[in-house]
């Protein structure tokens, strides 16, 4: 008997009760940010009467939705919509941010810090109030109900120019000096010289922006009115206005719209991990 | 292969004079160094040259043709860092081909003079490598590769081999001087230690301050320093200075003793009298020269000599002793050097007072 206990007690290893504090809060956490997601999937395998049923196994399981909401056109086109809203603006962002970021990182001109003083205050602007003068301006440009009414206001971010910024200040002088004298233009130093040594934040950028842009909704449905412009999330919500709310479609499509989110999140766990904590943070 | 001349050359950062007008003629196929302490302008000379910084007065001629307003590229010079700054994301073999980047010679030619460097540099075998992959010694070699594969005018050395620990400092300096023996081309080199430029140099070029104190071959230097400060950063260890005042026929020293002064030196009140600590050994004075006694502080064993710090009315003296001879601590202790063998600087000016 002793020696089983001891044993035993050899085996299971002393748990401090620090750790068992932290694991529980984990798991809480851990289930307030997974069941929503559960929901939905379970929703989008239920028909429209079980909707209401909130058992997360649905009793008899179909895929009726995901036929359904893959053979809509309109669905489709949102899909579209949102891919090429959401590739276009990261890579403008990557370009100009980096373009930017550097020029401010690596070049000693007059103003050069009021200029980063102005990119950075706007920052503490929030969309909400910008999206007024957002909207006289496609206005006035004959951009409401277009792409690029929905992309402009992202095309280049002051947080990705400050980012791009921090991380070109990482590159020693050395590297850019011993190109010029090998004979690169400056164009050519920051893309093939420049660029190459901060891919870590790119790709961190380039995850943000990718993301940011796929779930944005605010924007999109303040400056497009037709459905065949509208992005995957505004499209979504029109579900839930025109005849009554279809909970099983508007979650069937938030399924199918979270899996790039997701495939992202699983292969590049480790870029955004670097990128927040290069970044301060971002939400 | 060119020559590069400095005239009146300045640099100014707002109000501050960091290069003072100084004139330097290079002549083709030589190995200039610029030795001095930090902040002497000998780096700003260099990134002056290769057309990093931009100047403020005067003129740069790299074979004849003004450079001023050329930018880097346009000087066809090859310029070696010392960090390296060879690219981390390409390979060794891109790295070297880097330097042709501007060249129009067609890619087998590329591929050919890439290989010829690589295989001059002991390389081939790293072609494929990532600089990750390397020692800085190999490193620095991808750098001098990538220097090489152009045949560039003249190349510039800033501070190269500072980075590498004191074995592969020895053998990258012979590597270098051995290849500028091959190609025979224009180089200047910039180092804060003495010991690189007096091994490697045809000529020396000491600045202090932004000014250009003394140019010479390195036993120039060596024997005939201009002043005190020459005199002390040329040879290891440093050159042993001690007060004196001249009267009639000679000098007496503060700490003690008298020297026979030649009548050039004999043109100031006060001077310093220099003996390198080579020439200071223990031995019994029969010749005219510089003696001092002291007891010894500390013994320095090198194996073939043994440095020996005697401490003589409160100031330290170095002295040299044969490898095998070792004094004991708190021994009384007489050194002497010869007078053909002792230096003369006027304190005031802090020039020296007779050529030797």
């Amino acid at each position: 008997m002793k020696a089983a206990a001891s044993s035993s007690s050899l085996a299971m290893p002393k748990i401090r009760p620090s750790r068992i504090l932290a694991w529980t809060l984990l798991f809480i956490g851990g289930v307030i940010m997974v069941t929503p997601l559960l929901f939905m999937l379970s929703t989008s395998l239920k028909d429209a009467s079980q909707v209401y049923d909130l058992r997360v196994i649905p009793e008899a399981p179909t895929l009726d939705n995901y036929i359904e909401i893959l053979g809509d056109g309109r669905f489709t086109r949102w899909l579209i919509n949102s891919t090429i809203v959401a590739m276009i603006v990261t890579l403008s962002n990557v370009f100009f941010d980096s373009l930017v970021g550097y020029t401010l990182a690596k070049f000693r001109f007059r103003g050069r810090y009021i200029v980063f003083i102005a990119i950075l205050s706007t920052l503490m602007i929030p969309t909400e109030m910008l999206v007024l003068p957002w909207y006289l301006m496609a206005s006035q440009f004959g951009w409401l109900d277009s792409y690029w009414g929905i992309m402009f206001p992202g095309m280049m971010t002051a947080f990705g120019t400050f980012l791009m910024k921090q991380f070109f200040e990482g590159v020693p002088d050395d590297f850019l000096e011993a190109a010029r004298i090998d004979g690169l233009n400056e164009f050519t130093i920051w893309w093939k010289i420049a660029m190459p040594l901060v891919t870590p934040a790119l790709s961190a950028l380039a995850i943000f922006t990718f993301l940011g842009n796929w779930t944005a909704f605010f924007w999109p449905l303040i400056v497009t009115t037709s459905a065949e412009l509208y992005t995957l999330p505004v499209g979504l919500s029109s579900f839930a206005v025109e005849q009554s709310i279809q909970w099983e479609k508007i979650m069937t499509g938030a399924s199918i719209a979270t899996l790039p989110t997701l495939i992202i999140f699983l292969f590049l766990q480790r870029y955004i991990v670097r990128g927040v904590m290069l970044a301060g943070l971002k939400g | 292969m060119a020559t590069v001349e400095l005239d009146r050359l300045v640099k100014r950062y707002g109000q501050t004079t960091v290069v003072h007008g100084i004139d330097l003629s290079i002549r083709d196929g030589e190995f200039v160094v610029l030795v001095g302490p930090s902040g002497c302008g000998k780096s700003t000379t260099l990134r002056m040259i290769a057309g990093l910084e931009e100047i403020s007065g005067g003129e740069i001629r790299i074979g004849g043709r003004v450079v001023n307003d050329l930018q880097p590229r346009e000087r066809n010079i090859a310029m070696v860092f010392q960090n390296y700054a060879i690219y981390p994301h390409m390979s060794v073999a891109d790295n070297i081909a880097f330097g042709l980047y501007r060249s129009k010679l067609s890619k087998s030619e590329k591929r050919q003079r890439v290989e010829q460097a690589a295989e001059t540099l002991g390389l081939s075998q790293l072609l494929d490598r990532r600089p990750s992959a390397l020692s800085g010694g190999q490193r620095q070699r991808v750098a001098i590769g990538r220097a090489m594969v152009r045949d560039p005018a003249a190349f510039l050395f800033d501070e190269p081999l500072s980075n590498l620990d004191a074995q592969l400092r020895t053998q990258m300096r012979i590597e270098i001087k051995r290849l500028h023996h091959r190609l025979g081309t224009t180089s200047v080199f910039v180092t804060h230690d003495q010991v690189e430029a007096m091994t490697m140099a045809d000529r020396i070029v000491v600045m202090r301050d932004g000014r250009i104190l003394q140019v010479g071959t390195p036993l120039e230097l060596y024997e005939n320093p201009v002043d005190i400060f020459t005199a002390r950063f040329i040879g290891s260890p440093t050159m042993n200075l001690l007060p004196a005042s001249v009267r009639e026929g000679g000098a007496d020293l503060t700490l003690g003793g008298s020297v026979q002064v030649p009548p050039a030196a004999a043109t100031s009140a006060d001077i310093l009298i220099g003996a390198r600590p080579q020439d200071l050994v223990p031995s019994s004075p029969d010749v005219p020269g510089l003696t001092v006694s002291g007891t010894v502080a500390v013994v320095e064993t090198l194996g073939s000599e043994t440095l020996v710090h005697i401490e003589s009315a409160g100031q330290t003296i170095i002295g040299s002793a044969p490898g095998r001879q070792i004094p004991q601590i708190g021994e009384q202790l007489t050194l002497h050097a010869p007078a053909e063998r002792l230096y003369y600087f006027d304190t005031a000016t802090e020039k020296a007072l007779a050529a030797r």
